[in-house]
């Protein structure tokens, strides 16, 4: 049993202070004001909250509207046919869906390697002291605007492209002999926007990827480790099993960043309607044919296909977007 | 529970009639239900300790006397709660009225970080409504010297608050708590946070409060309890089933559940 | 004990894929590095005091600069902002308020979504609704654009940081008799406020470097303009349209936009991560 301990100093302190201020008694009542600022408070956040799904809808239903002159126009044909003529007003933009298709298939397959890896070496890898550093390197490159990687590729890409590589694959390598990468060196090329955005979506993918590798927990390694696997075999064990689809989710991300990437594809890809399995050959995504002839249509229904254009860029890289971020969110719960 | 009542009553019954009386209070989340049935009177000054087990409903307790209960999702109360005779569940009452009048200090230290030391202690004074609004800087210092804190603060009253240690903080969310000037004080596991020397503050400071205010001081701490309350209420699996006068307690407890908590056999 | 072979191949497929992910990394920082050294090359020379007072000259003329476009993209951030900072903060303390009802889950699911929307659909969306109709471009038209790409960046950071403010002291507001609204505008909100700003600098870095949601918004104006009902000019589309232009004077004009354009990008950006270093959100635990 416990006996109260003594109490002794403060006590006589306080209790003098206390005397010193008589206190009426107060009531509970019902206030005043509160309640309807309570309600306003509610109903602003609620609103704001409720205009991001009605934004998207407001975009969906406006872009559907506007393209909705030229898909009844020409139906599914719209992306089947090559045709892109103002004269006879006939639009189909296979060419562009060829060409976001490639270059963004293109950079995926440059950028996904490099990201992977240099996740890997940061998260499994790298010295402690770099890895703040060389990730806040590789996260800087999603901050630099896509018209600056343009003007870049623009002036030094691109020339080397032209001058170097392009001549060096074809002739020197001989893959000339292919149609991939065979015809004339412009410069200007589906080759040229895919390295370009290969540049531009690495930081999201690598990004995706670290947080990912992150998140697999210390036993799966250690358990690994325990079995007497070397590093790289507890990485490829271990690891890369538990994040592979949060890397996938990143990976697809990336393709999302890539269908829609508008500047940097529109300054170097040349800007030409049509279908060339050549990589050096120029060529269109749909975001830059609508970036550079939307300021230059005139006929309604040249501006309604632009709009179509747009429409099927807005669905794609919807679905994109969603199946990425329910695998990313997958693996996030997956590692909790 | 009719003696159960009867004894709480008689044995806890002060001179002055109590502050809050607790009548069939129940109160749970959703589907779970944490308290059941609980009638206990609180006294004016007079400090009443809730003892008991994790889990007992000990704090959900607390937390309807001032109806923070009710601000986590899917909370529910029912039966009455009478501060100074009126029914704070009335159908008339404000949430946010009820709580001008019921200070509360929480398990961890919770000034407000972007605020200076005279910010926190005023923080409540400020939105008082318009006629009961104190003097300011009086009130400050009354408060803070009610906490035991004015004299170590007074030089640095416009220094951050997290500037402070965290039993200072925590004495600091007192003084917080009674410069509005409340009705009853609820302490929520106040020390559970500090170390030895701050808790031993701590409890001083409570103990100097009975010549002030009703205080109600829940506490995983039985020598706490013993320390520092002239009553002592015991919950169990969210019912009260004992309360007294904290000597007759800790000495002579009625229900053998109480006498196995407080000699260690179990919680 | 002697190492065996496939020991020894173990160890050595091991080092060659640590050195494969060393090389992808400094593969993955060569681009940066590569831009970064370019602007400096052609762009720094360019930038002096005439290209942040002078308005553009005609080709041949020397001495001009992009006053009009700096000013303009200035305007257009401020527009923006006006528009999605307290669209993204309000949405922001509404997930974090509502954890996971059902509202609060698809917000947050389609914020993530209108991120990944490509900027040029935004951009022939707000062409649709705010030049076609009105039959001319404007400022006001580009600033909006943009405002709607902060909203999804501002809405999560702002969400993030509210929920790092402790449980703790929401309940010590309420306690003491703070009304729901004065409790999330003098209590949350203050305290993850450097969390907060952090993702609205994040967002205002982002879209000050857009160009495509502009081009038929706010077009572009060889004149001074600070009216939001004309079309305005902005540093990327500045740059854009130097840069695939024929004049190696107006390349030289672009570099240097592209110089400032970056300087502020990255000030902005790098201004977030000191707000985020400086202790926000310090709870007690």
């Amino acid at each position: 049993m416990v006996d109260p301990l003594p109490h002794t100093g403060l006590a006589g302190r306080a209790a003098e202070v206390a005397t010193a201020r008589p206190r009426p008694r107060r009531r509970v009542v019902r206030l005043q004001g509160h309640r309807a600022a309570d309600r306003a408070y509610s109903v602003l956040t609620t609103a704001a909250a409720a205009a991001v799904p009605l934004l998207l809808l407001v975009i969906a239903v406006v872009v559907t509207m506007g393209a909705w002159p030229a898909l009844r126009q020409f139906g599914l044909g719209f992306l089947t046919s090559s045709d892109w003529d103002p004269v006879r007003n006939v639009y189909g933009v296979a060419p562009a869906i060829y060409g976001t298709l490639v270059t963004s298939f293109l950079a995926l397959l440059i950028a996904t390697p490099l990201a992977v890896g240099a996740a890997v070496f940061l998260t499994e890898y790298s010295p402690e002291w770099l890895r703040r550093p060389a990730a806040f390197l590789i996260d800087l490159l999603a901050a630099i605007p896509s018209v600056i990687f343009g003007l870049w590729a623009i002036f030094v890409l691109v020339p080397i492209l032209r001058e170097h590589v392009m001549p060096f694959l074809r002739d020197t390598l001989g893959l000339g002999a292919t149609p991939f990468f065979s015809g004339p060196a412009y410069g200007p090329s589906l080759l040229a926007a895919s390295l370009i955005l290969a540049v531009m979506i690495l930081p999201y993918i690598s990004a995706v990827s670290r947080e990912v590798l992150a998140a697999v927990p210390r036993s799966q390694r250690e358990a690994a480790l325990a079995l007497g696997a070397t590093q790289w075999e507890m990485i490829r064990s271990a690891v890369i099993p538990f994040a592979r689809s949060g890397i996938l989710g990143g990976v697809i991300l990336g393709l999302g960043r890539a269908l829609g990437e508008t500047m940097a594809v529109t300054m170097v890809i040349g800007n030409r309607q049509e279908i060339s399995a050549s990589l050096f050959a120029p060529g269109y995504t749909l975001a830059s044919a609508i970036a550079n002839q939307f300021s230059e249509a005139t006929g309604d229904l040249q501006l309604s296909a632009l709009m179509a254009a747009g429409f099927v860029l807005f669905v794609v890289t919807l679905i994109v977007n969603a199946g990425a971020r329910w695998l990313v969110w997958r693996t996030g719960r997956l590692a909790r | 529970m009719a003696t159960i009542e009867a004894r709480a009553l008689g044995a806890a019954a002060p001179a002055t009639p109590p502050r809050v009386r607790a009548g069939r209070l129940s109160a749970g989340f959703g589907p779970v239900t944490a308290i059941r049935d609980i009638t206990l009177d609180i006294a004016d000054r007079h400090i009443t300790a809730i003892i008991g087990p994790s889990g007992c409903g000990k704090s959900t307790f607390l937390r309807a006397l001032n109806r923070m209960h009710e601000t986590v999702p899917r909370a529910w109360a029912r039966g009455t709660v009478l501060l100074d005779e009126h029914d704070i569940y009335a159908d008339d009452v404000d949430a946010v009225a009820v709580r001008r009048l019921v200070g509360m200090v929480f398990q961890r230290p919770t000034a407000f970080p972007t605020m200076s030391i005279r910010q926190n202690v005023a923080a409540g004074l400020r939105i008082a409504p318009r006629e009961e609004r104190q003097h300011e800087e009086e009130a400050v210092e009354h408060a803070l010297r009610r906490a035991a804190l004015w004299d170590e603060v007074k030089d640095r009253l416009d220094d951050s608050a997290l500037a402070l240690s965290g039993g200072q903080q925590q004495r600091l969310c007192i003084a917080r708590a009674l410069a509005i000037e409340p009705e009853i004080l609820l302490l929520d596991e106040p020390t559970a946070s500090l170390d030895p020397i701050s808790t031993e503050k701590v409890e001083q400071l409570v103990h100097t409060l009975r010549e002030q205010v009703a205080v109600v001081i829940v506490t995983h701490n039985m020598q706490q309890a013993a320390r520092v309350s002239d009553t002592t209420a015991f919950f169990l699996s969210g019912e009260l089933v004992e309360v007294a006068p904290t000597r007759t307690m800790f000495t002579h407890p009625a229900d053998e559940r109480t006498e196995a908590y407080i000699t260690g056999r179990f919680g | 004990m002697k190492a065996t072979r496939l020991q020894l191949r173990r160890k050595l497929t091991g080092r060659i894929m640590g050195a494969l992910a060393y090389l992808a990394a400094a593969a993955a920082v060569l681009p940066l590095l590569l831009v970064f050294g370019y602007l400096l090359l052609k762009g720094a020379s360019s930038v002096n005091l005439d290209f942040f007072l002078h308005m553009p000259r005609p080709v041949g003329v020397p001495g001009g600069g992009m006053a009009n476009a700096i000013i303009g993209t200035l305007m257009l951030v401020g527009v923006a902002s006006l528009l999605g900072v307290p669209i993204g903060i309000g949405a922001g303390m509404y997930l974090a308020e509502h954890g996971n009802a059902p509202l609060a889950t698809s917000v947050r699911f389609l914020a993530d979504v209108l991120n990944g929307l490509p900027s040029i659909v935004i951009g022939i969306f707000a062409w649709q609704l705010l030049v076609r109709p009105v039959g001319h471009f404007s400022a006001a038209a580009g600033g909006i654009a943009l405002g709607l790409m902060m909203i999804p960046t501002v809405t999560r950071t702002t969400e993030e940081m509210v929920l790092t403010v402790p449980t703790a002291l929401r309940e010590a507001a309420l306690a003491l008799g703070y009304a729901r609204w004065r409790t999330a505008l003098r209590i949350v909100l203050p305290t993850a406020l450097g969390g907060v700003i952090t993702g609205v600098l994040i967002a205002v870095a982002r879209v000050a470097g857009e160009t495509a949601p502009l081009l038929f918004t706010s077009l572009g104006n060889q004149f001074w303009s600070v009216s939001l009902t004309q079309p305005i000019s902005a540093i990327p589309l500045q740059v854009f349209n130097y840069a695939i232009s024929a004049y190696d004077e107006l390349h030289a004009q672009a570099w240097a936009g592209a110089v400032v354009l970056i300087a502020l990008v990255l000030v902005i950006s790098l201004g977030a991560r000191a707000v985020v270093g400086r202790g926000f959100a310090r709870g007690n635990d």
